[in-house]
């Protein structure tokens, strides 16, 4: 098992930037979670921690070893692919004990390997069969097999889970905790899925145009994002954010003074942007006196999602999305009084958190 | 929606008088060998009105002025010329257009031009360079000289029709190979070959197919009759000092067995989809 260190990472395609300046150090059995828009380079540093592609500048070192030279092949990291790359042409049975194989392993060993994660991933009554006559959740399993197979220092997960129905994706996220803990092995994980990328990591690492936002436990990314990308990046409905300002009165938007809201830095002056959880907010009707905030509005759209519903509310200029608990009596239309309990401010100019 | 059963019966009696088109020349050929006599048949109706075998009976028991026997050499030379063909043709294609499907390089687009442009060329129009060089190189009226030949010729083909084949394999499978331990070559063996079946046998078969009928480059650079392989032997039934067509025609029919034989043994690996099921759609 190993850690590892990425020093200044940087790959560029002619002029294009992919990834920039990323220093990066994964602890030795850390479970790391990448994940950014489309198109953030979020692949390219997984390969390049693979060796797939070259990096343009720095240094990947794994456990104690500077790897930025060395072969995919000498790295000792295993990868599932989005798309699985199953050996087409071999049985489950074949494409388990094909690492085993090339690395000359005695046969008794590699058929115990194998039935030891066949046993693991349930996999047994699979063996003889081909990729072609797989499901999508067993062609999944067989990949991750494959990679636990040659208890490798680092295992590489580009969105394993993403071609899965949502009821199996939910099984497999739990599968995949419950075999990090038992491997301990270290991961790095990349992922559309923010429920996929709370739930599973240790730290979550927030990539936008080949740059690191932001790295850190879950909750530190949830409760102190450190700018506005990461802010509405993750989350799920999306952070409002609102122009506002403060002053030695506290925060104001759009000219209503709402005080010293739970967020604002005592030291803060000036514009900032605000940004608000449609969680962090609580929904009562005007003439009561809940929190008896002066920010009241109308309510435009309501969606319901089962057990909460959100509400577009527009106050002056403003929306506003606010999360509250179905049944909600809020219907279009209705004025609503919006008592924020918790804000986060950044810099308008910068983005950073203040 | 049900198919009109008039349209259905002229689509059929279509299709009939198609194939018969196509196999009435062969039936012809049928025919003329198993008729008794040397004469060109000029009859329309293509089945023997008596059947002998006396003109397979005088090809296959050719014996030169020794007493060997002839037929049996040459039927030797060109299967051995036209596997060691498609031997040495796909050993050289294979590994040619993995690199071109693979890799980009300097020349690479020009190159596969160049293969395209040598396609354009009739045999007849290379056999004069081909004879000086077999002659500098002294393997004139040599099998391996012909080999050679027929090697370099079939390469752009199998090499195109592989290059296609390839570029649709994944490239993940030979990146989990590589992270799996494997290098370029056992990547290349291990996985890309045995998906690649289905090409490996269309441009096999044709490399052998090539050849198998070779005539124009056989008979300029072969001259020993020991040394021939059975195309320049069908033409010598039909040359100018007389036409044997019975015995032309029951030639034909023995050389073309052993290609059919071949196709329908690598049939069943032109099967397409090899690679389903190995990366999700
Ligand atoms: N060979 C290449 N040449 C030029 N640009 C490339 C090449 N490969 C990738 N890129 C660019 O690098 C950027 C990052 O690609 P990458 O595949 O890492 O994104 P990603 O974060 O994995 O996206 P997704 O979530 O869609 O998988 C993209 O803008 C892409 O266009
Ligand atoms: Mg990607």
């Amino acid at each position: 098992m190993a850690g590892i260190q990425l020093r200044s990472v940087e790959k560029r395609y002619g002029d294009t930037w992919v990834l920039r300046g990323i220093d990066v150090s994964i602890a030795d059995g850390e479970y790391v979670v990448l994940v950014g828009p489309s198109g953030c380079g979020k692949s390219t540093l997984l390969r390049s921690i693979a060796g797939l592609n070259d990096i343009t500048g720095g240094a990947i070192h794994i456990g104690a070893r500077d790897v930025t030279r060395v072969s995919p092949r000498d790295r000792n990291v295993a990868m599932v692919f989005q798309s699985y790359a199953l050996y087409p042409h071999m049985t489950v049975r074949e494409n388990l004990a094909f690492p085993l194989k090339i690395r000359k392993d005695p046969p008794a060993a590699i058929q115990a390997a194998v039935a030891e994660v066949a046993g693991m991933l349930e996999l047994g009554a699979l063996l003889d069969r081909l990729p072609g006559q797989l499901s999508g959740g067993q062609r999944q399993r067989v990949a991750m097999g494959r990679a636990i197979v040659r208890r490798p220092d680092v295992f590489l997960f580009d969105e394993p889970l993403s071609n899965l129905d949502a009821a199996l994706r939910h099984h497999m996220r739990v599968e995949l905790k419950r075999l990090h803990r038992r491997l301990g092995a270290t991961v790095v994980h990349v992922t559309h899925d923010q429920v996929e990328a709370l739930t599973l990591a240790d730290r979550i690492l927030v990539l936008h145009q080949g740059v690191v936002q932001q790295v850190g436990p879950p909750r530190e990314l949830f409760d102190a994002p450190a700018n506005t990308f990461v802010a509405t990046f993750l989350g799920s409905p999306a952070m409002n954010l609102l122009p506002g300002r403060v002053d030695d009165a506290g925060l104001s938007v759009g000219g209503v003074a709402l005080g010293w809201v739970d967020g604002v830095g005592k030291a803060v002056r000036g514009d900032v942007t605000v940004g608000l959880r449609p969680t962090d907010v609580v929904a009562a009707a005007p003439s009561s006196a809940a929190g008896a905030s002066p920010w009241v509005g109308a309510v435009d759209v309501t969606e319901s999602l089962g057990a909460e519903a959100l509400l577009h509310v527009e106050i002056g200029p403003h929306k506003l999305v606010v999360q509250v608990p179905e049944p909600s009596p809020w219907r279009a239309g209705a004025q609503v009084q919006v008592v924020p309990r918790r804000v986060h401010v950044f810099d308008p100019g910068s983005g950073r958190r203040l | 929606m049900r198919p009109n059963p008039v349209v259905v019966a002229l689509a059929h009696v279509g299709l009939v008088i198609v194939s018969l088109v196509t196999l009435y020349p062969v039936l012809w050929v049928v025919k003329m060998a198993f008729s008794p006599g040397q004469g060109f048949s000029v009859g329309l109706w293509p089945i023997p009105s008596s059947v002998t075998l006396e003109h397979f009976a005088a090809v296959l028991g050719t014996t030169a002025s020794d007493g060997t026997w002839l037929f049996g050499r040459q039927l030797l030379n060109s299967l051995v010329v036209s596997g060691a063909t498609s031997l040495l043709g796909l050993v050289l294609a294979t590994t040619a257009a993995y690199a071109l499907s693979r890799w980009d390089f300097p020349g690479k687009e020009p190159g596969l031009g160049a293969f395209l442009v040598t396609q354009m060329f009739p045999g007849v129009v290379m056999s004069v360079p081909l004879y000086l060089l077999l002659d500098l190189l002294g393997m004139l009226d040599q099998l391996a000289g012909l080999v050679l030949v027929y090697a370099t010729t079939a390469v752009p083909f199998s090499v195109f029709t592989l290059k296609g084949y390839f570029d649709t394999i994944p490239r993940d499978l030979e990146e989990a190979a590589m992270l799996d331990g494997a290098g370029r070559v056992r990547t290349f063996v291990t996985i890309i070959l045995p998906l690649a079946r289905p090409a490996l046998a269309v441009t096999g078969l044709f490399s052998f197919m090539t050849a198998w009928n070779e005539f124009v480059l056989a008979a300029t650079l072969l001259g020993d009759p020991r040394s021939f392989t059975l195309p320049i032997v069908l033409q010598r039934y039909v040359d100018d000092y007389g036409a044997a067509w019975g015995s032309f025609a029951a030639g034909a029919i023995v050389v073309s067995i052993p290609v059919v034989a071949l196709f329908f043994a690598l049939q069943r690996h032109f099967i397409e989809g090899l690679t389903a099921g190995g990366v999700k759609g």
